[in-house]
């Protein structure tokens, strides 16, 4: 698990989320978020992107994240396909 | 006898009188003699903007008034504010119809001390942000169109100086928002806001893109209030009129709320022959009058007169029969624009015959329904159109709050959430329409009618609408978003709202934004 290809998922369109995945040389996930709804609800989505990143076994890497106001279950959605095409570990299909 | 000359002692007695001097012919008369043709294009009046404001006898800490007809397309606020700060004033209080991201070259000149205070009926964009973070040591005041003009007309806002952008002028000073001559470069049709200052401010300084030649009439402001003449390259964009908020909606979602608004609108009892309606910027409200049409050839209905605002769809059903008259404060298109220009039919309003509180043939109070768009509705059915949900000024009063309450139907067109921005919240970031005149609010997820008016309730569960508590629309949003953090408020008021009558609605507080 510690080979990742920088990738991404989602949009910039109004209610998605783009988020990037590259690898980092420090351990640990950086998410660097840049966020609409930021003052109200930028803590719920680095939670939501940090859980969904170590559900999938993803614990070290750089995560570039730009929202524009996406929904809790389009975050999990985005930064799941994002992981699948850097890790290249297909979860729908295991 | 009874000749001039015996008539002598009679006329100095007259003379006394009347408080007066007695005629004496003068020696040489000072008889123009010159062709009229060639004085058409000339007057004393027409100078250079330079020499317009000195005329005018401008101060430091004077009020200096604008129009927003051209809204995006603006050019005259950035153009005479860096002039003014050119000649080194200071200390400007700025008062504007409306400001909008065009707007956002005042952020220097407030940071430089040329404008220290602003009046408006909104704020967009970086400056509506920079605002909310505390840029300017005065509170920004907030007035709707219809308090406005009010307000200067009762002297509460006193205008020095406004500068009146006008598509065609003749050097005397008949000017307005279109040009009937080759020569016309801009168009922008009525010139309802500009009026009060037009009437009552002390001074008044024309700026056109084209100057015609003497009598440019029919005109909507006369030559009798204006001081000063300028020539410029250009006063606006006319293709920049129709963008932002009052753009033509392509939205699936907005074309749903509008389909449903239009429902309301033919089951609220208020759909009859010589009906008369108004839609507000936004994109869903713009586009109900696209879905009620149909209804009004069906049902043979005709409206007496539409109000606003006016868009070209509203044109269109007016050119058609179905409208009419339009009642214009604003042309929202240039399509709007050329039909008040050659319609008869098709009358400019100045702001306060538009929505003044006080003025009692007010066009607002003649209108049966308005549609409205909103950033916020709570479930006692006040309005925030001013304040983003996170806190940051970006939008405008307008005429919501004018037309709201004179109406007799108020609709309110908004989506139960804006990405992750709810719509339909416990209680607005900030007061601008007060819940007393707002009757229905239309969202995709169902329509919420004020208890105030049962009888509309009733119609519109009747006719098969899906009539819902907005308690329940306000708590299935809050269920999909989760959980908001509180929005990070300061101490220093930077925004006061007026209501329409003068007294204060609200404030507006500081955004601290987080230090990463």
């Amino acid at each position: 698990m510690n080979q990742l290809t920088t990738s991404s998922a989602g949009t910039l369109e109004s209610g998605d989320i783009m988020v990037q995945i590259s690898p980092s040389t420090e351990a640990g996930l950086h998410i660097d978020l840049n966020s609409t709804v930021a003052y109200q609800f930028g803590e719920q989505i680095k939670k939501v992107v940090s859980e969904t990143l170590t559900e999938m076994g993803v614990t070290t890497a750089d995560v570039k994240v730009i929202d524009k106001g996406a929904l809790d279950c389009t975050i999990r959605a985005r930064v799941t396909a994002a992981a699948v095409r850097a890790t290249g570990k297909d979860v729908w299909k295991d | 006898m009874n000749t001039y000359k015996e008539r002598a002692g009679l006329i100095e007695q007259a003379a006394k009188a009347c408080n007066t001097t007695v005629y004496k012919e003068k020696e040489v008369p000072n008889k123009d003699l010159t062709p009229r043709t060639t004085s058409l294009t000339k007057s004393s009046k027409v100078m250079s903007l330079e020499d317009a404001i000195r005329h005018t006898g401008l101060k430091d800490g004077m009020t200096i008034s604008f129009h927003h007809h051209f809204r995006g397309g603006d050019k005259v606020v950035n153009l005479v504010v860096d002039k003014l700060a050119q000649m080194g004033y200071k200390n400007l209080h700025l008062a504007a119809s409306s400001l909008i991201d065009v707007h956002e070259p005042l952020i220097e000149h407030i940071k430089n001390g040329v404008i220290s205070k602003i009046s408006t009926s909104g704020l967009r964009g970086e400056l509506g942000r920079q605002v909310s973070l505390g840029l300017m040591k005065e509170p920004v005041i907030f007035r709707s169109h219809g308090n406005r003009g009010a307000a200067i007309a009762s002297g509460e806002l006193h205008i020095d100086v406004a500068f009146i952008g006008a598509s065609s002028s003749d050097p005397m000073g008949n000017a307005c928002g279109y040009s009937r001559y080759p020569t016309a470069k801009s168009i922008c049709g009525s010139l309802g806001y500009a009026l009060p200052d037009a009437q009552h401010a002390d001074h008044v300084v024309i700026l056109t893109d084209d100057l015609v030649p003497y009598p440019n009439n029919p005109k909507s402001i006369s030559e009798l209030n204006v001081e000063a003449v300028v020539e410029v390259e250009s006063v606006g964009d006319a293709s920049k009129i129709s963008s932002g908020a009052i753009r033509d909606t392509k939205n699936p979602r907005d074309i749903l709320l509008a389909q449903t608004a239009a429902k309301v609108v033919e089951n609220s009892g208020y759909f009859e022959d010589g009906f008369s309606i108004q839609t507000g910027s936004g994109g869903a409200s713009l586009a109900v009058v696209k879905f009620i049409r149909q209804s009004m050839i069906d049902r043979n209905i005709k409206a007496s007169f539409a109000l606003g605002g006016i868009t070209a769809h509203m044109v269109k059903m007016h050119e058609e029969g179905l409208i009419e008259r339009l009642i214009d404060v604003q042309s929202f298109d240039k399509v709007a624009a050329e039909s008040l220009m050659n319609d008869r039919k098709h009358k400019e309003a100045s702001s306060i015959e538009y929505a003044a509180y006080n003025e009692p043939s007010a066009a607002t109070r003649m209108l049966d329904i308005v549609i409205l768009s909103a950033l916020e509705v709570d479930v006692n059915f006040n309005v925030n159109v001013l304040v983003g949900s996170d806190g940051i000024i970006r939008g405008a009063i307008g005429g919501h709050p004018d037309t709201a309450a004179d109406s007799a139907l108020s609709i309110i067109v908004c989506p139960l959430l804006r990405g992750r921005i709810p719509c339909v919240v416990n209680e607005v970031t900030t007061l601008i329409t007060p819940g007393s005149g707002v009757d229905v609010v239309v969202t995709e997820y169902g329509i919420a009618v004020n208890p105030r008016r049962p009888e509309i309730a009733e119609r519109l569960t009747k006719a098969g609408l899906n009539v819902v508590d907005i308690h329940d629309l306000a708590a299935r949003a809050q269920k999909i978003i989760g959980d908001a953090a509180p929005l990070p408020f300061g101490d220093k008021v930077v925004g006061v709202v007026l209501n329409r009558d003068g007294s204060v609605l609200d404030v507006i507080k500081n955004i601290v934004e987080p230090t990463n």
